[in-house]
């Protein structure tokens, strides 16, 4: 009996201590997470404020209401369509680069095409500066008539992408096990169903990391969308900067604007998440 | 069905000469194992038959078709391989089911293959599961029916039951063994270990470093082996090996070891080597030939060694006790009661009639 009573004590300190861990714990992370969400939340409240309360002092920490003006002026001057210009480019841009970067990385992790040393040759294009091709790319779009052009953009972030694309789904698809392959080859599969039927399914994950990477690239770049459009196509980054005035800074515009340019990447992140689980070729071989 | 035969292959990684000329046939309908060492090309030369590894000379044809170049979908074969490649992200009936769909197999006539395979193979619990959620031995059994299924002529198994504990192993050999039976299609099987070659085989085709080195019924390689590494390869434990030479006393040919002590060949046996007499040897015998001598038996071409057993291994069915002939430690399978233990001396028979004598230099049989 004593003994049980004993163990019953123990067992409440022992509980006791574990919840004083736990609210210590999960108090520090309150605090970090504070800290790191602070100007994201600034952001989206200074997007849902009015004038007055954007610019008054002190600072008004919520909104009075929640209201849309701010983005129904960049619905209503057309500004929003930088967005959707963004969402084209970045997403047919992202599946281009995808399509051909995947193909041609199976050649280099199946075939060894092009030796042991196309694929380092090929990534080490990606890691130019950008500005120091920009101004050549240029002249070259002038000469075609690509500035300002959907496919001109679309075009340079696939080329720009293709090389991340290539090495990084090289790398998945060499740790794909060979006798997979092989005997589906055995089994009846051309070499296209082979990589449609077992190479693209395994590599799944890779695939999605990689094409969220991808997108995002596109999506944030600055550089080459500031240099290579003008009017009919410009992207969401470059539309912002027009609202870093002289005289002032639209607040309330560079705020709506940075919270419409932001919700593609949480998805893009949401989705990262979803599918970024590996392991998934486990059990394939052996034990 | 399909009868396969190659003639003068070689196939090279590199610079590395992997198969050395090989000429193999084997007829519709054949079980034949391919045994040898680990790396003496037996996987190549498998490969090479599925059409997955090119091959640099030499001509491999199917029911008399040449194959060379034919992509491996048109060969028409199965194989099983030496680690399942089983598709990690499909269940076990889609893995099954795989080749079939890959072929453009009716669905009707699939799910018929799949679940009888599946009866056969005892998965029919297991359909629903992914590759990882089976043990070893239920995915070894996937991969086999991921072959059976096919209505192929030819089926290739690369050493498929390498990583089964012995029992699983025993029961795999038998299911195959049966399959066999009941298909009746021409297997090419890989192993490298000897006992499921002997098992299993109709013809047993033993390979070293690239080249064939003997090909046969079991039991032939097992009695007449053509050279010293055949002899030393088929059996367990292995045959013994006694440096010794062959004499003339009397007029009759004798096996004279370092020792000194002579055995006197058979009868039968005595003109075929009576031209050789005085020349160096290897007398090779096998442990099961060499037994305790108990006075009773004095068999025709038997004769008596005095041996000083200097070690005891008893396996539970079998005990063998190991002594020395000059140097050269010789093993003999004992009754278990014929020894106390180390130290024993005992007087054993040799079976003058089983024994083979090779060529030191040349390591054939003579
Ligand atoms: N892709 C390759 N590149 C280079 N050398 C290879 C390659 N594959 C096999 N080899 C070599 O060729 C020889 C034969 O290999 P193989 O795989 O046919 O042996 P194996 O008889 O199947 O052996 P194991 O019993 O270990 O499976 C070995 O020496 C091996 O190192
Ligand atoms: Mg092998």
């Amino acid at each position: 009996m004593t003994i049980e009573i004993r163990a019953q004590q123990i067992r409440k300190r022992q509980n006791r201590r574990n919840a004083m861990k736990m609210a210590g714990r999960y108090c520090l992370a309150i605090g970090i997470t504070l800290v790191f969400i602070f100007p994201v939340y600034w952001l989206f409240s200074i997007s849902f404020k009015t004038p007055d309360e954007i610019f008054h002092h002190p600072p008004v920490w919520f909104p009075e209401s929640i209201q849309f003006d701010n983005y129904g002026v960049l619905f209503k001057d057309g500004d929003a369509i930088t967005v959707w210009n963004s969402l084209v480019i970045a997403t047919v841009s992202t599946v281009f680069a995808m399509f051909l970067g995947t193909i041609a990385a199976y050649s280099l992790a199946r075939f060894k095409t092009g030796g042991q040393h196309l694929g380092i040759w090929i990534i080490s294009q990606r890691m130019l500066p950008p500005i120091v091709i920009v101004f050549p790319i240029f002249l070259l779009y002038v000469w075609l008539g690509w500035v300002d052009t959907y496919h001109g953009l679309i075009i340079l972030y696939t080329a720009f992408n293709l090389p991340y694309v290539i090495w990084m789904m090289r790398g998945y698809m060499e740790d794909i096990p060979i006798e997979l392959e092989e005997s589906a080859l055995v089994d009846g599969c051309s070499r296209w169903e082979v990589l449609w039927k077992v190479v693209l399914p395994l590599a799944r994950s890779g695939i999605f990391a990689t094409a969220v990477f991808t997108f995002v690239f596109a999506w944030n770049d600055f550089i080459f969308a500031l240099i290579l459009s003008r009017t009919e196509v410009t992207t969401f980054p470059v539309q912002v900067t027009h609202y870093f005035g002289g005289q002032s800074n639209f607040w309330a515009k560079i705020a709506a604007m940075s919270v419409l340019g932001t919700i593609p990447i949480f998805i893009a992140v949401a989705i990262m998440q979803r599918f970024l689980v590996r392991g998934i070729s486990m059990g394939a071989v052996k034990g | 069905m399909a009868r396969i035969t190659i003639t003068g292959l070689h196939k090279y990684y590199g610079n590395h000469h992997a198969v050395r000329g090989i000429d193999l046939d084997i007829p519709e309908g054949e079980f034949a194992v391919l045994v040898g060492p680990s790396g003496c090309g037996k996987s190549t030369l498998l490969r090479s038959i599925a059409g997955l590894e090119s091959v640099n000379d030499g001509a491999i044809e199917i029911d008399g078709e040449l194959v060379n170049d034919m992509r491996p979908r048109d060969r028409n074969l199965a194989m099983v391989f030496q680690n399942y490649a089983l598709y990690p992200h499909m269940n076990v009936y889609e893995n099954i089911a795989f080749g079939l769909r890959a072929r453009k197999t009716p669905a009707g006539e699939i799910d018929k293959k799949v679940t009888d395979a599946a009866a056969l193979l005892n998965l029919d619990l297991l359909l629903d599961r992914l590759p990882r959620q089976l043990s070893g031995g239920q995915r070894q059994r996937v991969a086999i029916g991921r072959a059976i299924v096919r209505d192929a002529r030819l089926f290739l198994f690369d050493e498929p039951l390498s990583n089964l504990d012995a029992q699983l192993r025993d029961e795999m050999r038998g299911e195959i063994k049966r399959l066999h039976q009941e298909i009746r299609k021409t297997f090419l099987y890989v192993t490298h270990d000897q006992i499921e070659a002997m098992t299993m085989a109709d013809r047993i085709v033993l390979m070293r470093d690239g080249i064939i080195e003997q090909q046969g019924p079991p039991l032939e390689l097992f009695e007449k082996p053509t050279n010293k590494f055949v002899a030393g390869f088929l059996g367990s434990p292995s045959m013994n090996f006694i440096p010794s030479a062959l004499v003339t006393e009397d007029g009759k040919v004798s096996v004279k070891f370092e020792d000194g002590t002579t055995l006197l060949l058979p009868e039968d046996r005595q003109s075929k080597y009576a031209s050789q007499a005085e020349r160096q040897i290897i007398f090779g015998i096998r442990p099961e030939h060499i037994s305790r001598a108990d006075g009773s038996d004095e068999r025709v071409g038997v004769e008596k060694y005095q041996s000083v057993i200097d070690l005891v291994l008893p396996t539970g069915s079998r005990t063998y006790g190991t002594f020395h002939i000059g140097r050269t430690p010789v093993v003999a399978e004992l009754q278990a009661h014929d020894v106390k233990g180390a130290g024993t001396a005992l007087a054993l028979l040799v079976d003058m009639n089983r024994a083979i004598l090779i060529d030191p230099d040349t390591e054939i049989v003579i």
